[in-house]
């Protein structure tokens, strides 16, 4: 029962519009710093376009596709109407706001701070007020997910949250308190500095603020894509999920140990003594619990799928499955660029091997595996899914979009595979250019180039992501019937009371939370001598 | 596997399901260990105090003042490097240290949040203003590397590359009886 289509296209299409250009600018940069583009006459272009891409990509684009997923999942999980709809709407346009706001002094060269802020340097205060505003429009979403729960609650006690939207409201919790500690440092220390109010910062303990939020939204942007594998693939592969349980438990995992790990981002920073780098470490691993479950779970589910189509044997299942269903071939993919991310990730985990890739273009490269392959390509999947329910009009041609996840799926490949080698190399990240006649940096030019081949692979894929998106809309009208999510082997009855709510969950979230960031934060916050001289952006 | 609904399948599910969840929880606990002990018997660990430093007197007193800064030969026979990251550049732009010897770097940023990655090592530290950063390294090579900023410091930050070059032992030890501080600027 989808009645707020166009509240969810809404969101869908910004979302993507955005990614557009973003992408657009990705490739771009791709370009200009590889060996196949002479010399950047002006790098300051450069940091205005990777301020724009890492922060479109990193904090609109998946905020975005979250909320319009969550409010899909609410209608449609949850069978009931959307409450508060004009606050939807009104979270939606505050982000549209946030995101011009923050994109005109990045356009006209005033806040190239990159997406990571980092002071003391410090650019045009519109920048940081207009990311607060995405912030604040999300948080609206929080709230509307809490309050539709609890309204299905009260309508049925007692029964089983359906998995969908159990996973979507852990996501938006997880969300809500992961982002206050960006809030905490943009509210408290770079915006008072930013309109003058201030001319110190402590650039240290903004750091920490930051890596609080920093490494829990990497899992928010985690969220609808693991949903995708619960609740959409057994389903559009015609099997089952193996277990309702597990899912539960892997969401709620994620909900109480992405928090308390974020120090892992300071590895190399002279804020934080060794003892909470160790103790931030050691939870770091825990958090391959939930991934570790959802490969089991998954690829379980993916068998009985298989098995149900006749498949024999211990590998025949895979032949029978079916291939030219884009949700099929999205999760394969998505699973093997996870594999590679998640080997990466395990080296990033590590103080002692963290210390060869710290900051080389290997944690672009990571990044881009994980975030730009296995989870935006689950992205697409949504939305392939999705949008035969929200415009009443079926897809153009399967052809098309198995074409688009299969260039995405090589582009990804051929971009972040060398990416990850130069960064071996040491290429250091975020520069405008490099000297490729330096016999040291040389060998890596052909490394690069073949990034820069991947990046038009993908720029080609993006666009013809949306083109099919697009073009769908003028599709003759059909009938998509009501949407629904996967059905478990053993569908739940009852659910124990802790698998269902999150009061327990949230609190120990932010238990830990406090335990793990209170320390270090008190004793730099209490500290007088930390605070430094401002540096304004385009002063010089 | 089989596709079963009844109470029977529900169990073998169960069971596979814990047994795979064991697995995982194994793994992980290894993975602790292991980086527990590589923290605890090899070099390379972080940090172990914060020291502060006020950037915007680094030039006047303190041990980050020009006249301090290089590498320096200390009386046990190691050398402690103190370098500063202000944008666009490192002081000094050309470290020199001898191969085969303990070094600790000290570091820290005049201005705005740098870094300084030694290709070649895994030598690899932020420098946040107001904070001192300190790195053991030991080159068992001698040779030249590239030292570049790997943090973005502002519209120049891809011209901050410095260099390291790794001396002979002696021959560091004869340059370190003429001078206080060496460095390899202009060589
Ligand atoms: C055509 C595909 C893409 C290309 C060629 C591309 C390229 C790049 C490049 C060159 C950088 C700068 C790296 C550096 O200089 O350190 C970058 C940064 C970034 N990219 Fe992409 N990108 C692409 C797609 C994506 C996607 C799909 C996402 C996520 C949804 C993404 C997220 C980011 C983020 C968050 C940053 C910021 C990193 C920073 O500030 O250091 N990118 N990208
Ligand atoms: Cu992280
Ligand atoms: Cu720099």
């Amino acid at each position: 029962m989808l009645v707020n289509r166009k509240l969810i296209l809404a969101h869908f299409w910004l979302a993507f519009g955005g990614f557009g250009l973003a992408l657009l600018l990705g490739a771009w940069q791709m370009f200009v710093r590889s060996p196949l583009y002479a010399w950047i006459s002006n790098p300051e272009w450069y940091y205005r376009s990777l301020t724009a891409h890492g922060t479109v990509m990193g904090y609109v684009f998946p905020t975005l596709v979250a909320m319009g997923f969550g409010y899909a999942i609410t209608e449609s999980a949850l069978q009931q109407r959307l409450v508060g709809v004009r606050w939807a709407w009104a979270g939606f346009w505050l982000i549209v706001l946030g995101a011009v706001m923050a994109m005109v002094p990045v356009a006209l060269g005033r806040a190239s701070v990159l997406y990571t802020f980092y002071p003391p340097l410090i650019g045009n205060a519109f920048y940081y007020v207009g990311v607060v505003l995405v912030v604040v429009g999300s948080w609206i979403w929080v709230a509307l997910m809490s309050i539709n729960l609890r309204v299905w609650r009260r309508e049925h006690p007692g029964e089983p949250v359906p998995l969908a939207m159990f996973a979507n409201v852990a996501g938006s919790y997880l969300w809500a308190w992961t982002a206050v500690g960006a809030a905490l440092e943009l509210l408290l220390q770079i915006i008072p500095v930013a309109l003058g109010w201030k001319t110190t910062i402590d650039a240290g303990l903004a750091r920490v603020f930051f890596s609080w939020t920093l490494h829990a939204i990497v899992y928010f942007w985690l969220m609808p894509t693991y949903i995708a594998y619960y609740t959409i693939v057994p389903r559009a592969i015609g099997g089952r999920l193996y277990s309702d349980s597990m899912g539960r438990i892997a969401f709620i995992l994620f909900l109480i140990v992405a928090m308390p790990i974020g120090i892992h981002h300071t590895f190399a920073d002279p804020q934080v003594g060794a003892g909470f780098k160790f103790i931030h470490s050691a939870f770091t691993a825990l958090v391959a619990l939930p991934t570790l479950l959802t490969v089991f779970t998954i690829c379980a589910s993916v068998e009985i799928a298989g098995r149900l189509r006749g498949g024999r044997g211990l590998f025949g299942w895979i032949a029978v499955l079916p291939w030219k269903n884009p949700i099929m071939l999205a999760v394969a993919f998505s699973f093997v660029l996870l594999g590679f991310g998640g080997a990466g990730g395990l080296i990033n985990m590590s103080y002692q091997l963290d210390t060869t890739v710290h900051n080389t273009q290997w944690i672009t490269g990571h990044f881009h595996l994980i975030f730009g392959g296995a989870i935006v390509i689950m992205y697409f999947a949504i939305a392939y899914d999705l949008w035969p329910h929200l415009t009443g009009r079926a897809l153009p041609d399967l052809r098309l979009a198995r074409a688009q996840l299969w260039l995405w799926f090589v582009g990804m490949i051929v971009t972040t595979f060398p990416w990850h080698w130069v960064g071996i190399l040491g290429m250091p990240r975020r520069m405008a250019y490099y000297d490729y006649a330096d016999p040291a940096i040389s060998p890596q030019a052909f490394s690069v180039t073949l990034s820069a081949i991947g990046a038009i692979i993908l720029l080609i894929s993006g666009l013809l992501f949306l083109f099919i998106l697009a073009t769908a809309h003028r599709q003759t009208a059909t009938e998509a019937g009501a949407y629904r999510f996967s059905v478990a082997v053993h569908p739940p009855t009852t659910v124990p009371i802790a698998l269902n709510t999150f009061a327990l969950w949230v609190a120990l979230m932010i238990g830990l939370t406090v335990t793990n960031y209170g320390y270090p934060i008190a004793v730099l916050a209490s500290r007088p001598d930390t605070s430094v001289p401002a540096v304004y952006v385009g002063a010089q | 596997m089989t596709v079963q609904d009844g109470h029977h399948g529900a169990e073998v599910a169960e069971r596979t399901e814990k047994r795979w969840a064991m697995i995982s929880i194994i793994i992980i606990v290894m993975l602790v260990l292991l980086a527990a002990f590589a923290g605890i018997h090899q070099a390379t660990m972080p940090q172990a105090r914060v020291e502060t430093t006020d950037p915007a007197r680094l030039h006047l007193s303190g041990e980050f003042v020009e006249s301090n800064l290089g590498t320096a030969a200390e009386a046990d026979g190691t050398v402690t490097v103190r370098a500063i990251g202000q944008q666009y550049s490192f002081t000094p732009s050309c470290i020199l240290v001898p191969a085969q010897t303990p070094v600790t770097l000290r570091a820290t940023s005049a201005d705005v949040v740098h870094g300084i990655l030694i290709q070649g090592t895994n030598v690899n530290t932020m420098l946040v203003p107001g904070y001192v950063s300190e790195q053991f390294m030991r080159f068992e090579k001698t040779g030249d590397h590239l030292m570049p900023c790997q943090e973005f410091c502002s519209f120049g930050h891809e011209g901050m590359w410095g260099k390291v070059k790794v001396i002979d032992k002696t021959e560091f030890a004869s340059r370190a009886k003429n001078r206080g501080r060496l460095s390899c600027v202009g060589e």
